[in-house]
């Protein structure tokens, strides 16, 4: 939405800055004032987002949109705003006190190069707060927090966007007779344009140091680093490419529900506590689903509650489930009425489960775990005496198979089914084929103790 | 029909059904199951869905959407609310529509990433400076978990503040069967859009009606200035102490003095009980469980579910003291939580206020508090009510 140039004579409002007098700071802005009346753009469609400090309060002295969040964090509403109207033009004014505070988001918009233009007021030092050293306070500067010189090494701003992908990187000083024209030809890029802008906190840095405008270019000299355009690099505007991006699954429906018509029977009475003690890649948690799935589908109430490791691909991996002719209130298991046993690692984290079993409990495990001690009425399953293939790998479904025939809470023809919707062709395959052969396996026994 | 879904799904697809449109996160478990719907389904609906570099950046970035007039969602856990802390703040001076979801793990510190906690009631309320109100939603079941969300956006829009939708690993993680018939919807109001009023008569921190804040994106029909600094109703910093004043009761009373709209419990009394379980969340269950255990088995007892925490439900609790006749009321008071006592204080601040005011006998109240990552269990709420 441009405007035709001149159409607005100037985009400063008629208050006037407050800066002490010989502060850097209104010279950017007044620069910032030029640019803005270069380009003629439409005061509502920029934004000016300004962090905390001295150059802070820069955004009230503006007829455009004004930002003024927390400090060292400009750059980071900068990129939200961006992201929800890509066409906006955004402007960040920031002190190099925010780059040090908020250096994770002046690194990561560099690199996702958000189409900001980035203003850093960089005086050394920070002056709202007293004259402290900042990040970039050159090496034996003079600050309230560096009384014998500075030793830490100053940032180069310039090269650690450059390095990380900025679309434009630039550095000069508040006095510069081209800066307004730099800040037009920044904002007209659509990337992550930073200008490091070196002036004069005349409040603390200059008396501290005896410094002036003159010594900046020496600084700079001695610091070795470059003036002017020292960095400038194609690459698609991240706000930009988001939406593209995006655009490419819209239309698809989003996360409706999923309701399943039960269409089974099942006899079961009270709530039934079952649960599968396995390792880690033993499909113990969506074979707990497909169960849950199943149990849905035969009228029933499932709660599905999974404990493993946050390192997922290693020990234990234990489901509980509930089955329950009512609604289910309490998912928590402490007394399982069934517990399949599948593995050592299972077994290492089962002893609260094995402790609760009563008389009135099974347990379904394989030989490994036949010398288990327990109360329980134990089924022992030999798949691989049965010649079962997969044995090791489908074990979970094999075991969980004998114990649903053995207990009968729901028809397996139901789990069939749960397999059938919710996994894909060939593992729905191999998984129906494991369920026929956990059928196959010799006959349970009729009242098995231990 | 019903479905078998968990927490997460819930709280992803009430955002969708309320129009969020941005969301930005930071992986933490257990809230990362959000994260992950919101990346895949936003773009299908014309939305933005970020993982930001940190959860400050994710706040951030949900701030500045929000006062580009996005509808703005994030998600953690007790750490990363650590880290939202400040920009909590910025968006209750900011007046920005926010949700924010905080899936209780057992703290402190990283304490147990997968193991549920609800440890979080105080810190959410106090989480930044100045004392100033916010709003936190407890749903006790994956239908609420629905429901919620879509009112914890409502809220939002109506009262422009951060709106804490506050549960836990089990609930968010676990699945669990939902009535499909059951799953609630209350409206969630649009942005209260300003007028289209002349460019100097435009105030865009208005604090006089309180029914209709007035809203502009950054980039719409008005010039917007936003601040988190004390500021004037035209948005300019100010040191003058009446403006100063009046913007920041306008910020506590637009929720306390409206706290009757939000707060809300569910009570489920029964004559003759001298003895009244209050809890909340995956909590809330298990007292369920109990209360049906303890009158199968003949023994009166009532409860309480609050669902809002912040506010606190005052005249539910207190309405739930009278019990139903309101002659006797109940005697004691029992707050179980996952916390050592969260709540309880806000329990024990009502009562001895009103057993003060209204001149009574102080009840007796009592904690079940569990901080070893297992649930209480209904035999504790038993215990309880025969101790
Ligand atoms: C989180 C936080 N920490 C500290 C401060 C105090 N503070 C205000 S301004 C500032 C530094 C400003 O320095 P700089 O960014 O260089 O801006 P200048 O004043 O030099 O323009 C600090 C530390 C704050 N506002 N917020
Ligand atoms: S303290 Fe320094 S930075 Fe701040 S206004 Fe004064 S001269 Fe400028
Ligand atoms: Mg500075």
């Amino acid at each position: 939405m441009t405007l035709p140039n001149s159409f607005f004579t100037t985009y400063r409002n008629e208050r006037s800055y407050p800066f002490c007098p010989g502060c850097g700071h209104g010279l950017i802005l007044n620069q910032l004032n030029r640019a803005l009346i270069e380009l003629g753009l439409d005061p509502k469609r920029v934004v000016i987002v300004s962090d905390i400090g001295c150059q802070g309060l820069g955004d009230q002295y503006f007829i455009t949109n004004a930002f003024h969040g927390l400090h060292g964090r400009s750059i980071a509403y900068a990129t939200g705003i961006k992201l929800t109207d890509p066409d906006l033009k955004v402007i960040v004014l920031i002190g190099d006190g925010g780059t040090g505070i908020g250096g994770a988001h002046l690194l990561n918009a560099a690199r996702r190069n958000v189409g900001l233009t980035v203003l850093v007021f960089n005086n050394f030092n920070f002056g709202m707060t007293g004259g402290e050293h900042s990040v970039t306070t050159p090496l034996g500067g003079i600050t309230a927090t560096t009384r014998d010189g500075n030793l830490e090494r100053p940032l180069d701003l310039c090269a650690t966007v450059a390095a990380n992908g900025a679309g434009f990187a630039w550095r000069g000083t508040a006095f510069d007779r081209d800066l307004a024209a730099v800040i037009a030809d920044a904002m007209r890029r659509e990337c992550f344009a930073m200008l490091d802008i070196w002036e004069l906190c005349t409040a603390y840095y200059v008396p501290n140091n005896e410094f002036s405008r003159k010594m900046l270019e020496e600084m700079r000299v001695a610091l070795e680093m470059r003036a002017g355009t020292v960095h400038r690099e194609a690459r698609s505007e991240y706000a930009h490419a988001v939406r593209a991006a995006g655009a490419e699954h819209s239309g698809q429906p989003a996360l409706a529900p999923k309701p399943i018509a039960p269409h089974f029977a099942s006899t079961l009475a009270r709530e039934f506590r079952f649960v599968i003690a396995g390792s880690a890649g033993g499909k113990v948690r969506s074979l707990a689903r497909t169960l849950g799935e199943a149990a849905l589908l035969s009228g029933l109430w499932a709660a599905q509650q999974d404990d493993y490791p946050v390192t997922v691909q290693t020990g234990h991996s234990i489901s509980e489930l509930i089955f329950s002719p009512r609604e289910i209130l309490f998912t928590g298991v402490i007394r399982p009425d069934a517990l399949v046993l599948l593995s050592e690692e299972g077994l290492r984290m089962s002893g609260r489960y094995l402790a609760a079993l009563t008389g009135e409990s099974w347990l379904f495990t394989t030989p490994a775990f036949a010398a288990l001690e327990t109360p329980a009425r134990k089924v022992i399953l030999d798949f691989d005496a049965a010649g079962v293939g997969d044995s090791k790998k489908q074990l979970a479904l094999l075991l969980a198979g004998a114990a649903l025939r053995q207990l009968g809470l729901f028809p397996l023809e139901a789990l069939e089914e749960a397999i059938r919707r919710g996994q894909r062709g060939p593992i729905a395959e191999a998984n129906l084929e494991a369920l026929r052969q956990s059928v196959l396996i010799a006959d349970l026994p009729a009242n098995p103790r231990s | 029909m019903r479905e078998f879904i968990d927490g997460a799904t819930a709280v992803a697809r009430g955002a969708l059904d309320s129009g969020c449109d941005f969301f930005a996160g930071y992986p933490i478990s257990p809230a990362t199951p959000l994260l992950l719907h919101m990346i895949r389904e936003l773009p299908k609906t014309g939305g933005v869905a970020i993982q930001a570099e940190d959860e400050i950046a994710a706040i951030c970035m949900c701030i500045g959407a929000a006062m580009t007039g996005g509808r703005a969602l994030t998600a953690t856990s007790g750490p990363g609310i650590s880290l939202y802390s400040e920009n909590i703040g910025l968006a209750i001076m900011g007046e920005v529509p926010l949700v924010i979801v905080d899936v209780q793990r057992l703290g402190p510190a990283t304490g147990g990433a997968t193991t549920p906690g609800q440890g979080d009631v105080q810190f959410v309320r106090w989480s930044t400076s100045g004392g100033y109100p916010i709003i936190a939603l407890a749903p006790s079941s994956v239908a609420e978990c629905y429901s919620f969300t879509r009112r914890a956006f409502d809220l939002a829009e109506r009262f422009r503040c951060p709106v804490f939708l506050l549960t836990d690993k089990e609930m968010f993680l676990s699945m669990s069967t939902v009535e499909v018939a059951a799953y609630e919807s209350p409206p969630v109001r649009a942005r209260a859009a300003a007028a289209a009023t002349p460019e100097d008569a435009f105030i865009p921190h208005g604090l006089a009606p309180m029914d209709a804040l007035p809203f502009t994106p950054i980039g719409g029909s008005h010039i917007v200035r936003f601040t988190g600094s004390s500021h004037d109703e035209y948005g300019f910093l100010t040191k003058n102490p009446v403006a100063i004043g009046r913007l920041n009761e306008h910020l506590r009373c637009k929720i306390e003095d409206h706290a009757d709209e939000i707060d809300f419990a569910r009570s489920d009394l029964q004559e003759d009980a001298s003895t009244l379980f209050i809890s909340y969340g995956i909590t809330a269950r298990a007292m369920a469980e109990a209360v049906l255990q303890a009158r199968t088995a003949g023994r009166a007892v009532s409860s309480l579910t609050v669902q809002s925490l912040w506010p606190v439900p005052e005249a539910g609790l207190i309405g739930a003291l009278c019990g139903l006749t309101c002659a006797e009321g109940v005697e004691r008071v029992v707050v179980a939580e996952l916390n050592h006592g969260d709540f309880r204080r806000e329990v024990e601040r009502v009562i001895y206020r009103w057993a003060a005011e209204t001149r009574r006998r102080p009840l007796q109240i009592v904690g079940i508090h569990r901080v070893d990552g297992e649930l209480i269990t209904p035999s504790q709420f038993l215990e309880a009510l025969l101790a």
